[in-house]
C-alpha cells in the first residue's frame, strides 16, 4: 500500500491527529547561541535558526516530535518550515539546506517507525515546506506594482531542492503549508511534479492555506474556494487551512472548504489569537472544544495545531475527537472550476 | 454578489486583446500600461466573466508584454477577481504568462497543428500549471472547415487528452467561426456547420466545453455595426442551445434577440442557418444578397416612437402619475415624472418631493386598493414597475442634490435584506414579496439567489438593516435557513428574521428555526402578509406585543408536538410487514420502446394545451380553480386581466421561440429488493439502486404502510424516469430586469414553470401511450389529466411519496440529464434551469401517491446503510421527515 493509500485508509475510520508547533517548543528550551551553531562553523549567528537544530541539536527536535507522538499524533511533520535556500540565506546557511532536510526527515521517520512498531497504528511523516518570505504575486515596491522579487522558475528550483532532500530523508508526503501566496503554492506543485518525473515515483502532496483576513482570503487575495480550484491539479492527499487565526475565526472557512474539497481535509489552527504580549495563551481545552465543533459537524479528517500549540493542546484535541466520525469526502459534480481571486464555476 | 459565482454562458471579454481591440493595441504599443490596466478594469466592471489577454502583434515583444500586463493586473483586486485567459499563438508566450497567473486560468490555445507529440507535450504542461485549455479544431492538414472535420478533429483531440489524464471538464473546443455572407458559395455553410458541430462535439466529448470567436462571422459587414451586432446575436441565439458554452465577444456589442428589427433578424437567420428566404428565386436573390441589400438601410437607423397618447394624457401631471400607477401603465411615466420634477424645480421644490408627493400619493391609492382587496397582486406588481421607473429617473437628481444639501429627509419605513438561501435558485416568491414591500415604502436590498449566510449577515450589518427575509422553495433550503438562524445567533444579532417560501411553514419555523435564534423569527405565509408583519415589527407601540404573541404561538406549536411525535411510529420491521400488497400479476407489460429517449425541442404550442392554470393563479396569490376563477366575484377581474397578459406573453413565447423545452425519459428493467428498487441497464454491469422510504405512522387495521417499492415486482418489472426543463428564460429575464419590469419577469418565470409541468404531463402521456405503451388507447381531456385519472404515477424526488431530494443525482445519472437536456443540480439538489420537473414512472395500476411523513430513527439508520452514506448526511437529507 502506498503512503497515500495508507493515509486515506487510516482516515476512513477516525479523525487523525497531526502535530503542533515546533517554534514555541524550541523557544521554551532557551537554547544558547552555541547550541544553535554547533560545530558547523558557519559565518553567521545561528540563534533563531530553528531548522538547523536537526544538525546541531537533533535530540531537541526528536524530543519535541516524541512529545507529539505521545500526545497522540498520527501524522508528524519535519521541523523544516524555513529549511529552504531563501530563508537560510538569512543565516548564511544555504549550503546546509540539503543536510538539514535529510536529517530532519530521518529523525521524523525513525520516530514514526518506532511508534508504529510499538502499537501497530500507522504513523506518517509530512515533510514541511514553508512559503519562503518571497511572494510571486505581489510587488514589495509600492511604486512599481509590476516588480517581483523572485521568478516562478527560481522559486520552483528552491522548492525542488528542499523537497528532494526531504524525500531522501524518508518522508511520506510533502506538506506545502502556510500558503499565503497561491502562485507560490503553484510553483511548489510544479517543483513536486518535476521531482516526480526525475525520481520516477509518486510524491504525494499535502497542502495548507493560511488566511490573512477574517473575510477568508490569503495574502495574494484568493478566497478559500478560489484557492482550492487553483491548486486542485496537485491532486493533494490533504487540503486544508493552518495558522491564520484561532479556531474560532477559522470556523466558517473550514466549513466552506469542507463542502467543496474532494480530498481529505486537514486543519491546524493557531492556539487562539496572540495576546498583547504576542503570546498564545489559549488553553488546550479551549482549542480542543472549538475544533471538536468542526469534527462533530463532519468537517475535518485530520486535526492539529499551529503557532502556540503544544503537546498538551494536541492531546486535548485527540481526546476530544476520539469518538467522532471523520468527515465524509464529498463528490462534487464534474464542472469546469476556474478562479481569479474568486471562484468561477462553469455550469455543466 | 454571491461568493459562489456559477455561470451558464460566458462572455469572454476581448478588449484586452491586441488583435481584437485597436485601442488596447495602441496603448500597449505606446507602453502605456496604466491606461491598458484601466481597459481591463472597465471590462470586468461591464460584466466580463473571464478576460482574454492577447499580445500577439508582430512589433511587440509579446512575452514581455504578456508578463508585464499580467503582473500589473494581479495587483488590482477589481480585475484579478476574475479568471484570465492566456491567449497566444506562441507557446512560449503562453508559458511565460502561466508563470504569472495565480488562480486557475484558461490557455488559449493549443492544437494538433504540429502533430500529436507537440500537442500532448503542451497539454501536459497545462496540467502541471493547473490550467484549463482551449483546443482549436486544427490538425496536421489544417484548420477544420466542414462540420465533419470539426467533429473528427475535436473527438481525436479529446480522446488523446483524456487518455493522457487531462480532466475532460477542463477542455474547451473552438471549432472555428468563419465569415459567412462573403459571396463565396462554399462559405454559406460555415455558420450552420459550426452550430451543428458544437452539438455533436458536446455529445461525443462528455464534460468538454465549446467556445468561439464571434468577430470573424460578420467580417463581410465591417463598418456596419447594426448588422454585425444582429448577426452575432442571432448566431449566439442559435449556437447556445446547441451547446456553445462561451464566446469571445464584446459583450457591450450584443443586441437582445427580440429587440432586433424582425426583418434584419430574419435576414441574418437566413444567412446563418442557410435557409432559403421566402420568395427567393425571383430575381435570383440569395440569403446573402438579401442581407447585403438590407444592410444598406440599417446604417444608423433608430427606433420608432410609441403609440399615440390616449385620453388621460390630457390630464394634469399629478393625476396622470396616479393613473399610471394604479393602472400599471409605464409608457409615459418617465416623461411625466420629468414634467413633475421640472415644475417643482421651477417652484423652488426638490426632486425628492416628486416621490413624496404625487408618486407616494399614487402608491398609497394602490396600497389602499390592495389592502381593501380591490386590487390584486399582479396589478400591484405592475404598479411597482411604474414606480421603479419613475424613481430611477429621479435618482440622479436626488444624488446630485445630496452634495448640496444636508442629509435628505426622506426616510424609508425600514430596510429589509432579502435573499434566496444558498443551494436554492427559486425567486418568484421572493421577488413578489420584495415588490410588495417596496410599494409600501420599504427599502429592499435583494441579494438574489444562492446567497451564502456569510453574505446575508454581512449585508445586514453593512446596511444596518431592520430585518432579514429568507426565501426558499426546496426542502434542503429549510436546513440552510436553520444555518442562517444559528449564525445570526452566533453573531449575536437581534434583528427580526422573516421566513417565507413554498416549503416553509409555521410548524417548521416554530420547531426548527425559532429555537436557534433569540431574536424574533416570524413565518410569513404569503406576500400579502409581508407588509403587516414588517410594519408591526418596526412599530414602537405594536412590536413587543406582536413579537411576544408570535413567540408564544411557536412555544405552543412546540409543546403540541412534543411527546406526540415518536410514539405513534411503528418500528420499520412492523411497517414492512404491513406493506402494500399489490396484485403483481397486473403489472404492465415490458415497454414497447425501452431505454432512454431525448427530446431536444418539444413544441411549445403542443405543451400550451397541457397547461394547468390553477397553480399559475396561485403563484400570484389569486386563489380558486381555473376556469371558475375568471368569473369569481372578488378576484375575477384581476384573474382575467392576468390571464390576458399571460396569453399574450404565451403567444409571444411560442411565436418568437423564447424558450426551449428539453426533456428526457427512460424505461429500464428493474426488480424490487426490500424497500429498494434495483435498475438493470443494458450493457452495464452494476445496477443502480434506488432506496425508497416507507410510511411508519401507525395505520388503522386495513391500511398499508406504503413504500414506492411496493408497486414493483421482486421477480422482475419495469420502472421509468424523466427530467424536463424549460431553457432560455435568462436572456429575457435579464431584459425585463434591466427594464425594471418585475411584472413581466415574474410572469415569464411563472409561465416557464407551467410549461415545465405541462411538459411533464405531456411526456408522461407519451410514455403511457407510446413508449411504454401500456395504455395505447388512452383518451383523456386536459381536465382529466390534471385530476390524474390515468394509470400509473410519476412521483418526484423531494415530494411526499419520495421525500429525499438526494435521489435526484441517481435519476439524473440514469437519464444523463446534464448531457442530454442540459439540466443540472445545485448542491442542495435544486434543478437548473429552475423551470424543471423530474421524477420516476411507476406503471402498476394500483400505484398511487401517498405521503411518507415521519420516519423513525430505525429507518433513518437503515436508510443510511442502504444509501451507503454517513448517518449525519442521511439525517440532513431526511431532516424534514424526522421528528
Amino acid at each position: 500500500m502506498s503512503a497515500r493509500e495508507a493515509l486515506v485508509a487510516a482516515a476512513k475510520d477516525r479523525i487523525l491527529i497531526f502535530d503542533g508547533a515546533f517554534g514555541t517548543q524550541i523557544q521554551d528550551r532557551k537554547l544558547s547561541e552555541e547550541e544553535f551553531a554547533g560545530t558547523l562553523g558557519l559565518n553567521a549567528d545561528q540563534k533563531g535558526n530553528n531548522d538547523i537544530l536537526a544538525l546541531t541539536r537533533p535530540d531537541v527536535i526528536a524530543d519535541i516530535t516524541r512529545a507529539y507522538l505521545d500526545a497522540g499524533s498520527d501524522v508528524i511533520s519535519t521541523n523544516t518550515f524555513s529549511a529552504n535556500r531563501i530563508s537560510q540565506a538569512d543565516y548564511a546557511a544555504e549550503d546546509q539546506v540539503a543536510a538539514i532536510n535529510i536529517a530532519s526527515g530521518k529523525i521524523a521517520r525513525a520516530l514514526a517507525d518506532e511508534y508504529e512498531g510499538k502499537d501497530g497504528r500507522p504513523r506518517f511523516v509530512a515533510g514541511a515546506i514553508g512559503p519562503t518570505n518571497k511572494t510571486l504575486s505581489l510587488s514589495p515596491d509600492v511604486e512599481d506594482p509590476g516588480f517581483r522579487e523572485i521568478s516562478f522558475d527560481d522559486l520552483v528550483a528552491v522548492y525542488k531542492e528542499q523537497a528532494a532532500a526531504l524525500v531522501e530523508g524518508g518522508v511520506d508526503f510533502i506538506l506545502i503549508e502556510t500558503v499565503f501566496d497561491t502562485l507560490n503554492a503553484k510553483a511548489g506543485v510544479m517543483a513536486i511534479k518535476q521531482l516526480e518525473t526525475e525520481l520516477d515515483r509518486d510524491v504525494p502532496i499535502m497542502m495548507s492555506m493560511t488566511l490573512t483576513d477574517l473575510s477568508g482570503r490569503n495574502l495574494s487575495g484568493h478566497t478559500v474556494e478560489a484557492f482550492w480550484y487553483a491548486v486542485r491539479h496537485a491532486n493533494p492527499v490533504t487540503i486544508g487551512l493552518n495558522c491564520s487565526f484561532g479556531a474560532d475565526q477559522l470556523r466558517p472557512h473550514v466549513q466552506v472548504l469542507s463542502r467543496i474539497a474532494d480530498t481529505l481535509l486537514m486543519a491546524y489552527p493557531n492556539a487562539g489569537l496572540p495576546n498583547e504580549l504576542g503570546e498564545y495563551d489559549e488553553l488546550p481545552d479551549t482549542t480542543a472544544g472549538l475544533v471538536k465543533e468542526w469534527a462533530e459537524k463532519g468537517q475535518v479528517n485530520i486535526l492539529g495545531g499551529c503557532c502556540g500549540s503544544s503537546p498538551a493542546h494536541i492531546k486535548a484535541i485527540a481526546n476530544a475527537v476520539s469518538d467522532t466520525a471523520p468527515r465524509a469526502i464529498p463528490e462534487p459534480e464534474t464542472a469546469m472550476r476556474l478562479s481569479g481571486l474568486e471562484a468561477f464555476v462553469v455550469a455543466a | 454578489m454571491t461568493q459562489n459565482n456559477t455561470a451558464r454562458f460566458i462572455n469572454i471579454g476581448e478588449r484586452t486583446n491586441v488583435t481584437g481591440s485597436a485601442r488596447f493595441k495602441k496603448l500597449i504599443m505606446a507602453d502605456d500600461y496604466a491606461a491598458a490596466v484601466e481597459v481591463a478594469r472597465q471590462q470586468v466592471e461591464n460584466g466580463a466573466q473571464v478576460i482574454d489577454v492577447n499580445m500577439d502583434e508582430g512589433l511587440l515583444d509579446a512575452e514581455y508584454a504578456m508578463t508585464t500586463f499580467l503582473k500589473l493586473i494581479a495587483a488590482e483586486p477589481d480585475i484579478a477577481r476574475v479568471p484570465v485567459m492566456v491567449d497566444s499563438s506562441k507557446w512560449d508566450v503562453i508559458e511565460a504568462g502561466l508563470k504569472c497567473v495565480s488562480g486557475k486560468p484558461i490557455v488559449n490555445s493549443i492544437s494538433m497543428k504540429e502533430g500529436e507529440e507537440a500537442f500532448l507535450d503542451q497539454a501536459r504542461k497545462c496540467m502541471a500549471y493547473g490550467a484549463a485549455v482551449v483546443v482549436m479544431a486544427f490538425d496536421e492538414t489544417g484548420q477544420a472547415d466542414t462540420k465533419a472535420r470539426k467533429i473528427e478533429i475535436c473527438k481525436r483531440a479529446y480522446d488523446l487528452l483524456v487518455a493522457e489524464g487531462f480532466p475532460p471538464e477542463d477542455i474547451i473546443f473552438d471549432p472555428n467561426v468563419f465569415a459567412v455572407a462573403t459571396g463565396i458559395e462554399e462559405h454559406d455553410r460555415y455558420g450552420l456547420d459550426f452550430i451543428e458541430a458544437v452539438r455533436e462535439i458536446k455529445a461525443q466529448c462528455p464534460h468538454a466545453k465549446t467556445s468561439g470567436g464571434l468577430s470573424n462571422l460578420s467580417f463581410s459587414f465591417r463598418g456596419n455595426e447594426t448588422v454585425r451586432r444582429a448577426m452575432h446575436s442571432v448566431f449566439l441565439y442559435h449556437a447556445i442551445p446547441s451547446g456553445l458554452d462561451m464566446a469571445i465577444v464584446n459583450a457591450g456589442q450584443l443586441d437582445v434577440y427580440d429587440a432586433i428589427d424582425p426583418k434584419l433578424r430574419d435576414a441574418c437567420e437566413d444567412v446563418i442557418l442557410m435557409r432559403t428566404p421566402a420568395g427567393a428565386g425571383e430575381g435570383g436573390d440569395t440569403a446573402t444578397e438579401r442581407l447585403i441589400a438590407l444592410a444598406e438601410s440599417f446604417k444608423g437607423k433608430s427606433k420608432e416612437d410609441d403609440k399615440q397618447a390616449a385620453e388621460w394624457r390630457g390630464w394634469d401631471v399629478t393625476r396622470r402619475l396616479e393613473h399610471a400607477l394604479v393602472k400599471g401603465i409605464d409608457a409615459h411615466v418617465v416623461e411625466d415624472t420629468e414634467e413633475a420634477r421640472a415644475a417643482l424645480n421651477e417652484a423652488g421644490g426638490r426632486p425628492i418631493e416628486v416621490i413624496e408627493g404625487p408618486l407616494m400619493d399614487g402608491m398609497n391609492v394602490v396600497g389602499d386598493l390592495f389592502g381593501s382587496g380591490k386590487m390584486f397582486l399582479p396589478q400591484v406588481v405592475k404598479s411597482a414597475r411604474v414606480m421603479k421607473k419613475a424613481v430611477a429617473h429621479l435618482i440622479p437628481y436626488i444624488e446630485a442634490e445630496k452634495n448640496l444639501l444636508p442629509e435628505a429627509e426622506r426616510k424609508a419605513k425600514g430596510k429589509v435584506i432579502m435573499a434566496t438561501v444558498k443551494g436554492d435558485v427559486h425567486d418568484i416568491g421572493k421577488n413578489i414579496v420584495g415588490v410588495v414591500l417596496q410599494c409600501n415604502g420599504y427599502d429592499v436590498i435583494d441579494m438574489g439567489v444562492m446567497v451564502p449566510w456569510q453574505d446575508i449577515l454581512k449585508s445586514a450589518n453593512d446596511n444596518n438593516a431592520d430585518m432579514i427575509g429568507l426565501s426558499g422553495l426546496i426542502t434542503p433550503s429549510l436546513d440552510e435557513m436553520v444555518t442562517v438562524a444559528e449564525e445570526m445567533q452566533r453573531a449575536e444579532m437581534t434583528m427580526p428574521l422573516l421566513i417565507g417560501g413554498a416549503t416553509t411553514s409555521k410548524v417548521h419555523t416554530a420547531l426548527k428555526i425559532d429555537p436557534n435564534y433569540e431574536g424574533p423569527v416570524i413565518h410569513v405565509l404569503d406576500a400579502s402578509r409581508a407588509v403587516g408583519v414588517a410594519s408591526r415589527l418596526l412599530s414602537d407601540t405594536q412590536r413587543d406585543e406582536f413579537v411576544g404573541g408570535v413567540a408564544q404561538e411557536y412555544v405552543q406549536v412546540r409543546d403540541a408536538r412534543a411527546g406526540k411525535a415518536e410514539k405513534q411510529l411503528m418500528t420499520i420491521e412492523e411497517a414492512r410487514a404491513n406493506y402494500y400488497d399489490a396484485y403483481l400479476s397486473d403489472k404492465p407489460a415490458p415497454p414497447l420502446q425501452p431505454g432512454v429517449h431525448v427530446y431536444d425541442d418539444w413544441s411549445l404550442e403542443d405543451l400550451s394545451e397541457y397547461i394547468d392554470w390553477t397553480p399559475f393563479f396561485r403563484a400570484w396569490e389569486l386563489h380558486g380553480n381555473y376556469p371558475a376563477i375568471l368569473d369569481d366575484d372578488v378576484v375575477g377581474e384581476s384573474a382575467r386581466s392576468l390571464k390576458a397578459d399571460a396569453d399574450a406573453m404565451l403567444e409571444q413565447i411560442i411565436e418568437e421561440k423564447w424558450l426551449t423545452a428539453r426533456g428526457v425519459c427512460g424505461l429500464w428493467p428493474c426488480a424490487r429488493d426490500g424497500d429498494d428498487v434495483t435498475i438493470h441497464r443494458v450493457n452495464r454491469e452494476e445496477h443502480v439502486r434506488l432506496p425508497f422510504l416507507r410510511q411508519q405512522i401507525k395505520k388503522s387495521r386495513d391500511r398499508a404502510n406504503m413504500c414506492l417499492a411496493d408497486f414493483i415486482d421482486p421477480d422482475g418489472d419495469w420502472i421509468g424516469g424523466f427530467a424536463v426543463g424549460i431553457h432560455g428564460i435568462d436572456e429575457h429575464s435579464a431584459r425585463f430586469q434591466a427594464d425594471k419590469d418585475d411584472y413581466s419577469d415574474i410572469l415569464l418565470k411563472a409561465l416557464a414553470d407551467r410549461f415545465a409541468e405541462a411538459f411533464a404531463e405531456r411526456l408522461h402521456k407519451h410514455v403511457r401511450t407510446d413508449l411504454w405503451g401500456y395504455a395505447p388507447g388512452e383518451q383523456l381531456t386536459n381536465k382529466a389529466l390534471i385530476k390524474e385519472e390515468y394509470r400509473g404515477i410519476r412521483p418526484a424526488p423531494g415530494y411526499p411519496a419520495c421525500p429525499d431530494h438526494s435521489l435526484k443525482p441517481a435519476l439524473f445519472e440514469l437519464l444523463d440529464a446534464e448531457t442530454n437536456v442540459g439540466l443540472s443540480l445545485t448542491e442542495s439538489f435544486a434543478m437548473w434551469p429552475t423551470a424543471a420537473v423530474s421524477g420516476f414512472y411507476f406503471g402498476h395500476p394500483e400505484s398511487q401517491y401517498f405521503g411518507v411523513a415521519k420516519v423513525g430513527r430505525d429507518q433513518l439508520e437503515d436508510y443510511a446503510q442502504r444509501r451507503d452514506v454517513d448517518i449525519k448526511l442521511a439525517e440532513r437529507w431526511l431532516r424534514p421527515n424526522l421528528s
